[in-house]
């Protein structure tokens, strides 16, 4: 596959700078820290995040987003989008970077939407925050989308609530939101798990794309490591708040630290018959 | 042997919408079986019909070889219990962990509560520190973990787990799969698992049925099915996606 040399020349300058990031929530029993000293920098590529359950990767996602809940305590030495230090933004020019610079693909896409609008008003209501089109052209768009990202009956689930629509289609509804106002960085977190495996690979197909023919830098946020390995450029495995590992995907396998090679040899296999499966032993080392 | 649960020639309609058709499996007592196809095929659809949340317009479904009343009785509850497939849609944004767990527990009328959360929060892997958090204050595998140990108070003899580990990492997926295998073999539990990860399927079921646009694709092993035994061209697509993404 052949990148064009325009996307080479993009590919120096980073997208997105992230330095030291921290996130912490008050509670009780003192500061729960969610992410501790997190720091990468993002080119027009595909890079993965994987990590355990409660790592962190959710939070650091909606750090660059500006989706940190307000009572958090989050700092970073510098976090950056295309060069702009995005610390330094008005809540206000932080709002106009969301959705149409930098987009996020939320976990729990039907918990995110919005449950008293129709998945189709939802979609053009965004296009039109971000572009000046009429409501038929807005709502072509949308149906076009939908059937990009491969629902099956488009105008049928356009005036479906989401609380009548199946899991993958809400996640593929969230996906059709985010991508319709074109953003430079998508963060999707979780984007396919509700996917079977032949419209994972289709929507993201759609991504790849993005990312090679318009040059989107994309964060793939993900538990699937099969499809991290075969999908992302680098990955990052991150432990308890902290980046613990970065590999090239295809050399997850080889991948050096514990946890990682943990991960990977827990992974129930087609054909195996391994019961119980491993699990970890966490060493509380890894969390230093 | 009557079968746990059967399930025949389902049929549910949305409006004019047929999001299950047709429908029939089988699954005998201690036995657990997969439920895999499309998205949107109707998986879930039917794990709701089960526990009375969809409205069946045709078929019936047996629960140890009787019918069941619509609307399900509180005695149902305690045997049959479903964990969904959208952790936060399924729990109360504004309860905590515990009330979330003591909930069930009270509607039951269960004494030894304290006991019985603490040992359901620890048997999925989340200390004491989680109990009174709030879902908003939970990551996504966390909450998924929470609605297992909720249908797990109840110590239900089926349970209809929709996507049980597709939040969770590869490290606590393994946990949760080895304690619903052990559950199983202890308390000769019944399940019906929906996955789109066909290792986790092969895995923990020993036969399950492939469905497409509210259809029955085909039913097979477990077996059958790692061995490329497969009857259907939308199986073997299955199949053939399960190795990974590959770039043209
Ligand atoms: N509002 C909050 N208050 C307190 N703790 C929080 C809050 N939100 C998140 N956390 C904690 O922060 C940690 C990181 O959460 P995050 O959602 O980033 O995890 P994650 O890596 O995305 O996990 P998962 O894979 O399960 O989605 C978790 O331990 C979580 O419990
Ligand atoms: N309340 C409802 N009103 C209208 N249509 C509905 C309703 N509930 C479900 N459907 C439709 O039924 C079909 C099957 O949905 P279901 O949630 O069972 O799919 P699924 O196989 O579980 O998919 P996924 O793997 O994406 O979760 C979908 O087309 C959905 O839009
Ligand atoms: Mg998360
Ligand atoms: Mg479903």
């Amino acid at each position: 596959m052949g990148e064009s040399h325009a996307t080479d020349a993009r590919l120096s300058k980073p997208l997105l700078e992230v330095e030291d990031l921290r996130v912490s929530f008050p509670s009780r029993n003192g500061p729960v820290e969610a992410v501790r000293g997190v720091s990468f920098t993002l080119g027009r590529e595909r890079l993965g995040i994987v990590g355990e359950s409660g790592s962190g990767k959710s939070q650091t996602g909606r750090a660059i987003m500006g989706l940190t809940p307000p009572h958090a305590r989050i700092t970073a030495r510098r976090l950056a989008f295309a060069g702009t230090d995005l610390m330094q933004l008005s809540a206000r020019e932080r709002r106009s970077f969301r959705g149409e610079r930098i987009a996020m693909i939320l976990q729990d896409p039907k918990y995110s939407l919005n449950p008293v609008m129709t998945i189709g008003q939802q979609i053009t209501e965004t296009l039109r925050a971000h572009s000046n089109v009429t409501r038929a052209v807005a709502r072509d768009r949308a149906l076009d989308m939908l059937e990009a990202v491969q629902i099956r009956d488009p105008a049928r689930i356009f005036g479906l609530y989401p609380h009548e629509v199946s899991g993958g289609m809400g996640q593929r509804a969230m996906i059709a939101m985010m991508l319709i106002a074109d953003p430079e960085l998508l963060i999707a977190d979780e984007p396919t798990s509700a996917l079977d495996v032949t419209v994972q690979l289709q929507v993201l197909a759609i991504l790849d794309r993005l990312v090679s023919e318009r040059g989107m830098g994309l964060i793939f946020i993900s538990h699937d490591l099969r499809l991290v390995s075969s999908f992302c450029d680098r990955v990052l495995v991150m432990y308890r708040g902290r980046i613990v590992e970065e590999v090239a995907a295809n050399r997850l396998n080889d991948a050096t630290h514990p946890y990682t090679r943990g991960l990977i040899n827990c992974l129930p296999k087609i054909g195996e018959d391994r019961h119980p499966l491993p699990v970890l032993d966490r060493r509380p080392e890894w969390a230093e | 042997m009557t079968d746990a649960l059967a399930v025949n020639n389902l049929t549910i309609y949305f409006e004019d919408f047929a999001a299950v058709d047709d429908v029939s499996f089988n699954v005998s007592a201690g036995s657990s079986f997969g439920l895999v196809g499309e998205s949107g095929s109707g998986k879930s659809t039917v794990l709701r019909a089960i526990v009375g949340l969809a409205p069946s317009s045709g078929g019936e479904i047996l629960l140890d070889g009787k019918p069941l009343a619509t609307p399900r009785s509180k005695a149902f509850y305690r045997h049959v219990q479903m964990v969904f497939q959208d952790p936060y849609g399924s729990l109360h944004p504004r309860q905590t962990v515990d009330r979330t767990l003591a909930e069930p527990l009270a509607i039951h009328g269960i004494g030894d509560g304290e006991r019985r959360i603490a040992r359901a929060l620890d048997e999925v892997g989340l200390g004491k520190g989680f109990r009174f958090r709030y879902p908003h204050q939970l990551s996504g595998g966390q909450r998924q973990r929470v609605a297992i140990a909720r249908a797990l108070l109840l110590e239900p003899k089926v349970l209809l787990l929709d996507e049980p580990t597709s939040a969770l990492d590869a490290s606590v997926q393994a946990e949760v799969l080895n304690l619903l295998e052990q559950l199983r073999r202890e308390r000769q539990l019944t399940y019906v698992l929906v996955s789109h990860d066909l290792a986790v399927v092969t895995h923990m079921c020993e036969r399950l049925l492939v469905m497409q646009k509210g259809q029955a694709v085909e039913e097979l092993s477990a077996q059958a099915l790692a061995a490329r035994q497969i009857g259907t061209a939308y199986t073997r697509d299955l199949m053939a996606a399960s190795t990974g993404f590959k770039r043209e």
